[in-house]
This record gives structure tokens, sequence and C-alpha cells, in this order.
């Protein structure tokens, strides 16, 4: 009897001690003092489809933010090589910014040099990431920030990533970048 | 034959500039060497070199075209072939590579008919590429698809060679626990026989009741009854501290996500950075869970995993979370386009502050320059994230006290920076003097 109680007593500690799920949250003093009331981002909200992260209604435009206008299509492509232009002026280009924004968003697959041997090229994930000096393809400030906005062949659209004025940045950089390869 | 005099022409006089440059004198020798060299690249323009070719096709066709499956423009493999079924040979494909939109606008029917099947996407030209390096990547195409028989054999062995070894662990462990339970009987048994034997021969064993037992020691003296006491209350106090200060502590909390996403793949491996996809955390309160088409910038062209695997993760496991990926993204992979039906991802949060407690990437990340890896740890080392930090406030408050505040190049700030260098007579500036233990930065 006495030996049964013992190993019972052991049992529990071993139940108890096993019991540290780390898949399952821990308790909470209070929940209602831990758990928002109102919506928390990306959480789940009495919406049709359930979620917090809901689309603007259609044609509505954020504070901050103008329409770009030109087309996802291959004429929307050389309206924007030929005649869209960068709003910075030469005091505004910040190419400190922009090349810290660059190496996280570009860097990785056009590579740190715009030379097209970024990591993932470098480790054979994605192949054929053209180098800037290409002679074939002749990027324009316009052609970069259409390719940024919209995204191009296999190459997708960094609008969600990238501010208006981040995205002007980046063009100022891989234009240098660009300038760098062909001396 | 017209094919081979053609090129045999255009070698011709690209050579002769080569050899006028290097300024040989002996004629002889040139014209010898002109004609050598013609004859050998006109006879690789028959058959060109698949090596060379697989290296400019990485470098030039790949981000378009791979060989056996659709990408943004057709899949290559065997190409010509399927190109002189339609009448063309290769001149036409040289005119194609160097030049595509001239071929379109000249009105040949097939070029149209590309062009329009893969969305008016004009190919971009390449007129770098020669006809030899064109004769290259052609021979690379018209190779056959390797079966991949040796690294099956080699995945087969090593699964079941790493198989043999878990299993013979589990073999180990189970005769462990079947020698430990024989041991316990075997004791058990010589214990048996030996108190019979002890019956049989009339010795008297000894009592164990006779002795006065530790507990009725203890009831009895009053000294040991309180030390004991105070010991009992002490200790339970001890542990129920432990216990209550942990609650709402979450710190190595590991959900499994629906999708199975490698953090050490992805930030390890691959070395993409944190802000790549959690872009947000520079801008926003919230690090930012990427949306799916994020995910899809590399999974448009990265559609299997070719890493290393383990038997828990393996190949097949990472290729099926692609496809989980694709379903819920609405990507069909075989048709290289977006179905429209799309569905969100439920991922588990896993750090999560108190609603009581603010808490600000932007202020973090971007202003302060901290590492992420400086709260979420070895993120990039975890093929399932856990929480790293217990994310409590003496947590917070320690890293204010200890954290020195850049103050350089930061002009407008400088007056009040001196003032409170001044004020503390330091040199250096922690967050906390800078305010950073005040209630109301976080709790409001």
């Amino acid at each position: 009897m006495k030996s049964l109680i013992k190993i019972l007593a052991i049992a529990v500690v071993l139940v108890v001690v096993s019991c540290k799920k780390d898949t399952a949250p821990n308790y909470q003093f209070m929940p209602n003092m831990y758990e928002s009331a109102g919506y928390e981002t990306y959480g789940e909200a009495a919406f049709p489809n359930g979620v917090e992260a809901q689309l603007p209604a259609q044609g509505s435009i954020a504070r901050g933010f103008i329409p770009f206008d030109i087309d996802n299509t291959t004429e929307g492509y050389n309206l924007a090589k030929e005649t869209l232009k960068s709003p910075l002026d030469s005091t505004q280009v910040d190419l400190v910014t922009g090349k810290e924004l660059y190496n996280i968003y570009c860097g990785i697959c056009h590579g740190n040099k715009g030379n097209g041997q970024g990591n993932l090229v470098k480790r054979e994930k994605i192949l054929g990431i053209p180098s800037y000096d290409d002679a074939g393809r002749a990027i324009t400030e316009g052609s970069i920030y259409h390719t940024i906005y919209h995204g191009k062949n296999a190459m997708g659209s960094y609008a969600n990533q990238l501010n208006e004025e981040e995205r002007w940045q980046v063009v100022s950089y891989v234009l240098k970048l660009k300038a760098d390869l062909e001396k | 034959m017209k094919k081979s005099y053609q090129s045999l022409e255009v070698n011709l006089t690209n050579n002769m500039r080569k050899v006028i440059h290097r300024k040989l004198s002996i004629n002889i020798l040139r014209l010898g060497l002109i004609i050598l060299l013609a004859f050998t690249t006109s006879l690789s323009a028959q058959e060109g070199d698949s090596v060379k070719g697989k290296s400019l096709f990485n470098a030039n066709c790949a981000a378009c075209h791979k060989l056996d499956k659709k990408m943004t423009g057709p899949a290559l493999r065997h190409v010509e072939v399927r190109l002189a079924s339609e009448g063309l040979d290769r001149e036409w494909i040289y005119a194609w590579v160097k030049n595509s939109s001239a071929v379109i606008k000249s009105g040949d029917a097939y070029g149209n008919k590309i062009y329009n099947e893969y969305g008016k996407a004009a190919m971009t030209p390449f007129p770098q590429l020669s006809n030899a390096d064109i004769d290259n990547i052609l021979a690379y195409t018209a190779e056959e698809k390797k079966v991949p028989a040796v690294s099956v054999d080699t995945a087969a062995v090593s699964s079941s060679s790493s198989d043999s070894s878990s299993v013979s662990n589990e073999i180990i462990l189970g005769a462990l626990a079947f020698l430990f339970m024989l041991l316990v009987i075997a004791l058990y048994s010589v214990k048996k026989t030996l108190r019979r034997f002890a019956e049989v021969h009339n010795i008297e064993l000894e009592n164990s009741t006779e002795k006065t037992p530790l507990w009725k020691v203890i009831i009895k003296n009053q000294f040991l009854m309180i030390v004991v006491a105070i010991f009992f209350l002490l200790s339970s106090a001890y542990f129920i501290y432990g216990y209550l200060s942990q609650i709402g502590v979450d710190q190595g909390y590991q959900p499994v996500q629906p999708i199975h996403f490698s953090h050490k793949i992805h930030a390890g491996d691959n070395g993409i950075d944190c802000k790549y996809c959690h872009s947000s955390a520079r801008v926003s309160k919230t690090s930012g869970i990427p949306s799916l088409n994020v995910c899809m910038n590399c999974h448009k062209s990265v559609s299997d995993y070719n890493g290393e695997t383990t038997i828990e993760h393996s190949k097949e496991f990472y290729d099926g979370e692609i496809q989980k990926l694709y379903a819920a993204a609405g990507w069909d992979d075989a048709d290289q386009k977006y179905t429209g039906e799309s569905q969100p991802v439920k991922w588990v949060r896993i750090h999560n502050l108190p609603d009581f407690a603010y808490f600000n990437h932007s202020q973090h990340v971007t202003v302060a320059g901290v590492e992420c890896q400086k709260c979420h740890g070895p993120v990039e080392e975890m093929e399932v994230v856990y929480q790293h930090a217990p994310l409590t406030m003496g947590w917070c408050i320690n890293c204010h006290r200890e954290t020195d505040v850049n103050v350089k190049d930061n002009a407008y700030y400088t007056k009040i920076h001196e003032e409170l260098s001044k004020k503390y007579g330091v040199d250096k500036l922690t967050a906390a003097q800078m305010g950073g233990l005040e209630c109301g930065k976080c709790h409001y």
C-alpha cells in the first residue's frame, strides 16, 4: 500500500512536469486586460471573410499616396521608360537610404553591386537575373520605377514594401550602380 | 550549305579583326589560322557546346524560361525540334533571340502567335549573344532530361541509413528497458526466496514496526516541528512565487504554423534580410506579416526545395508546403497564372504583448537601429520559431538601462542631449536617461 502511494506520487510529479507544452500559450492573470477589445493587427474580425486586414474601398486613395497611372503592360513599360522622370532633385537624392533599401529588397537577387549575382543567384535558387548594364534592356529611371512598382516577368511588385519616395531613392541608387558597372 | 557558308563568312571577318590586332607578320600562318579557326567554329555551329550553353542559359534565359516548365516564356527543352515542326530553322531562332520585336513587327505568323499566347510580354532583345552562343544554348536545350536515378538512389540509401540508425536506437532502448525489467523481477524473486528460506529455517525476521518512525519523532519534538514547518512554508512560498511570476510569460512558446515556414532556410541559408518580408517593421508599430505576394516574389521561380533535408523535414515535405502556399495565394504553377481563388493563411501569433503595454517596432528598428535578433533571438537558426525573450517589463527596462543611445549626427536634438548629459554627468546617454523608464511611455 505504501509503495503504491509512493509510485502514485512519482507519477503525479512526472505528469505535472511533462505537462509543460510549448505549442500552447501560457495562462494569463487577467485575460481581459491582456486581450485587446479593439481589433488587433492581422487578427480575426467580424467581416465577411473574417480577417481584420481589409482592402480599402475601391477608388479610395490613402493619405500621402499618389496614384500611379501607367499600366502594367509592355506599352506601359515602354511609356514609363521613355517619359517617366524622377521627382527627386539632386538635393533630395539620398544614396545612403537608397543603398540600405536596395540591399534589403533588391540585393538578394540583383547582387549588392547590381551585377545580377545576388545570394539567391549564387545558390542557384533563382537564375537569369540580368546585370543593370545589360545593353538589350537599357534601363532608364522610368523603366526602373515601373518595374519596382508593377514587377516584370518573374519579378514581383515591390509597391507594398516600399513607398513612393523610397522607390525613387532606390531608383537613384540603381542608376548609380548602373553607372558604376558601365565604367 | 548556305548556312555554313554564311557563318564561315562571319567567322572569317571576326577572326580577321582579332588577328590584325595581334599584328602577326607571317601572312601564310595567319591565313592558315583563320581557315583552321573558321573550320572549327563552323563545326561547332552545328553541334554547340552544351556546357557553355548551360552557363549562358542560366545567365540570360533562365529569368523567363525553364527547360521543362512554362514560366514567363515557354519551356525550352527540345525547342529546336518543336520549331522545326513549325517549319522554322535556326536562322529564325537567331533573329528571334537577337530582336524578337522586329520579328513580330515583320508580321511573322508563329512569332505573333507566341507573343499573344504569353500575354504580349515582349522578349528582351539579346544583341550581345553571337550565333555561336545561341548554338551553345540550343545544344543545352537539346539535351535529354536527366533522370535523377542516381540522386534518388543516394537519397534512399541515406534516408534508409538514417532510418536504420533511429531504428537501432529504439532497439537499444527497448533492450535496455527489457534488461531493467528482468533485473527488477530477479531482485524481487531473490527477496521472496530469501524470505522463504528464513521461514523454513525459523530465523526471526527483523520487525520494522519496532522502530519509531521518523514522523512520530518529529511530532513529539516541538523544535523539530517548528523547523520543519518553517522549511515547508518557505519552500512552498518559493514555488508558488515562481509559478505566479511565470503566468503570462510565453518564453519558449512554439506553436505549429499552418504552413511550415522555415526561417532557417530563408533567413539563415539564403540570407534574406528580415526586413525583406517584415517590411513594415521599418515604418510602423507592427513588424508586419508579409502578404502572400511577397512570398510569390521568389516562389514564382522557386517551386521546389533542393537544400538540406532531415528525416522529419524531407524534400517532399518542403515541396508540399510550397504547394500549400500556391493554394493559398491562388497560383496555378502549371499555367503560371493566378486563379483568383485565394484564401488567407491563419498564422499563429507568437510574440504578443498584453494590451496594456505599447510597443512600436519602427521606434526600435529604424530610430534606435536595434538588431531584430536582440529581442527575437537567433531566428535565422530556427526551423520552427519560438519566443526567445520573456517579454516581461523587467526585461524591457533592463535593456533601456543598458543601451547607449546614438546621438551622433542628430543636429536637431544636440542641445537637449548636451543638457541631459550634463544633468546626469555622463558621456553617453542611455535610453533610460532619455525617459525610457517613464510609465507613460509604454502604459497609457
